[in-house]
């Protein structure tokens, strides 16, 4: 693309970096701001700095915080003694837009992918380790929350042998078919697996 | 199960044909070149979903073209589906199935069979132990399709327990428990697919023999076996003492992935003491058994793709697969050759609906139909 102005050019550049957003949406949005008063990109590019500069990651579960240690954690009326792992931030907020959850959480910052360099170091694993082996510790049960691919059920496994030392129960979410969903549009082997892993009715009713 | 007819655009030399078949027996006939093998690449490509010769689809677009297609219709007892081929340049491949386009090639595969011999077959005998685990792995993929979930599992596995082994060697650090998570998992699966290919090598291995014996006048015992360090008892501890190893090594040195099926005469290797024609009628008796089991999981027969055989088997070896054909063993038959005279000959004991194409730069056209029925 041809730019009338290298201070344009330089602007759609950098926007343009930014996940789902391409050259042609990036002019856009640069064009939209100069049209705008200057104050609105004063607005944006300070909050976009100030959220560098100040936001913390939570101490103990490092969930993103404003402090240093993030609500959930500071909040008494949760159970601590219940913490799940979870892959990244957005896991976070799905489980508690769930409205089922109120025990605390771990996040791992990743999944390990020797394939794509990621590894036990480059991930909040000692950090949950040590959280679970401290002596004054509360936690009771800790849910393995990872995505059912290959990489999660590794790292699902490493946790689970890592954690196994420690007197605390280790469960894992459970996998099937998805409420309100039609059974023949299941794929086979989530349905498959729901098949195996079938639990009693009379039991959990 | 036939194909009744094919559309080609811009596929290799063809740049627009469509094909009329006849649902027993189609030649292609033309000079070196012309294209004959190019159009049974066209019918491998809407059953599997790509070439058998050329892995890479965009090199199959013509020359200044910015596309191919292949589509055509296959009739299976009376019910007719569309399949579509098509590649852009810079773009994905795209199958569709009645309009409808695949998210998964996978799911295609195995629904409108082939069988495709090719004077490149022995390469199944002289090539590395990964081209025969490919022959078999696309057998029981056709037929079994949680292997072949289990087998693209398994590689996953296998590529990052590598990548792990290689990483233990930068950091000079070895961590038991991770490659315990890795460990765990691959026996397992290694134990279902070894299974699996040891019930499927019992299987083929008779049925082999058979189509030996009939092909060839050896009289020497032809056997195939399945090769497995998995199946012996040992198997797991001596994986997993096999530790200290991978990582010097810096590869996973045990499993299935080290899987071979083991070819002999006489008891005695094929690759390094068959003769090359024994060697071919070998291969020509692998691909007919293939032809076979397929048949009897799919309750229907695949299409059989010659290709260029005529010209290197001798007269015996012709003259018993023609008896096969004459006696109904095949369904639908393509059969490509350079001499038309020399097919004609051949084909002249045989009484079916027989239709000739003459290919000649990329331009194939109908002959002969020749409906001979007694």
């Amino acid at each position: 693309m041809q730019f009338p102005s290298r201070l344009i050019e330089h602007a759609v550049e950098e926007i343009s970096k930014l996940p789902g957003i391409g050259k042609k949406t990036a002019l856009r949005l640069v064009l939209h701001l100069l049209k705008n008063d200057v104050a609105v990109s004063e607005s944006l590019a300070n909050s976009i700095s100030r959220l560098r500069q100040e936001i913390q990651y939570c101490e103990q579960c490092h969930n993103i915080a404003d402090g240093p240690q993030c609500t959930i954690c500071a909040n008494p009326r949760r159970q601590h003694q219940l913490i799940c792992v979870v892959e990244d931030l957005p896991d976070v907020l799905a489980i508690e837009n769930t409205g089922q959850y109120y025990g605390g959480y771990h996040v791992l910052g990743g999944i390990i992918s020797p394939i794509d360099g990621v590894g036990p170091d480059e991930l909040q694993i000692e950090s949950l380790v040590n959280r679970v082996a401290k002596p004054d510790s509360e936690i009771e049960e800790v849910i393995l929350a990872l995505s059912p691919t290959m990489e999660g059920d590794t790292t699902a496994f490493y946790l689970t042998k890592k954690l196994h030392p420690y007197n605390v129960k280790i469960s894992a979410i459970a996998r099937g078919v998805p409420i309100g969903g039609e059974l023949e549009y299941a794929d086979e082997i989530t349905l498959g697996n729901s098949i195996l892993r079938r639990r009693n009715y009379e039991n959990e009713h | 199960m036939y194909l009744e007819n094919i559309s080609l655009s811009c596929f290799k030399n063809y740049t627009e044909n469509k094909l009329e078949f006849s649902a027993d027996i189609n030649c292609i006939l033309g000079p070196n070149g012309s294209g004959k093998t190019n159009l049974l690449d066209a019918i491998h490509y809407l059953s599997l979903t790509k070439s058998a010769f050329n892995t890479i689809d965009q090199q199959n677009i013509q020359h200044n073209c910015d596309y191919f297609s292949v589509r055509g219709v296959f009739n299976q007892g009376g019910s007719r589906t569309k399949v579509q081929c098509s590649c852009k340049t810079g773009a994905k491949k795209i199958v569709k199935k009645d309009q409808k386009v695949y998210t998964r090639l996978s799911d295609h595969v195995g629904l409108f069979p082939v069988v495709l011999i090719t004077p490149y077959d022995t390469d199944i005998l002289r090539e590395g132990s990964a081209v025969r685990r490919k022959f078999m792995d696309s057998i029981i993929s056709q037929i079994d399709h949680s292997y072949l979930n289990n087998l693209l599992r398994y590689q996953r596995l296998l590529n990052q327990r590598n990548q792990l082994l290689k990483d233990f060697a930068t950091r000079q650090r070895f961590d038991a428990e991770l490659i315990a998570s890795y460990d765990e998992p691959m026996l397992a699966l290694m134990s279902t697919i070894s299974r699996r290919r040891n019930e499927f090598v019992e299987q083929f291995a008779p049925v082999f023999q058979k189509h030996y014996k009939t092909i060839s006048d050896d009289q020497d015992e032809v056997a195939i076996s399945y090769q497995s360090e998995v199946i012996s008892e040992q198997f797991k501890q001596s994986f997993l003492a096999n530790h200290q190893r991978d990582v010097t090594l810096q590869r996973t040195g045990m499993g299935v992935h080290r899987d071979d099926l083991k070819c002999t005469i006489g008891k005695r290797s094929i690759r390094k003491f068959g003769s090359q024609g024994q060697q071919k009628s070998f291969v020509i008796a692998m691909k007919l058994a293939q032809f076979d089991l397929v048949e009897i999981h799919k309750q229907f027969k695949p299409i059989l793709l010659l290709d260029d055989i005529l010209d290197k088997l001798d007269d015996h070896r012709i003259t018993r697969l023609i008896e096969m054909v004459s006696s109904h063993h095949f369904g639908q038959i393509f059969i490509t050759d350079a001499r038309a005279e020399r097919t004609a000959v051949i084909l002249k004991q045989v009484s079916s609906d027989i239709r000739k194409f003459m290919v000649s730069n990329g331009e194939a056209t109908l002959v002969e139909n020749s409906i001979s029925r007694d």
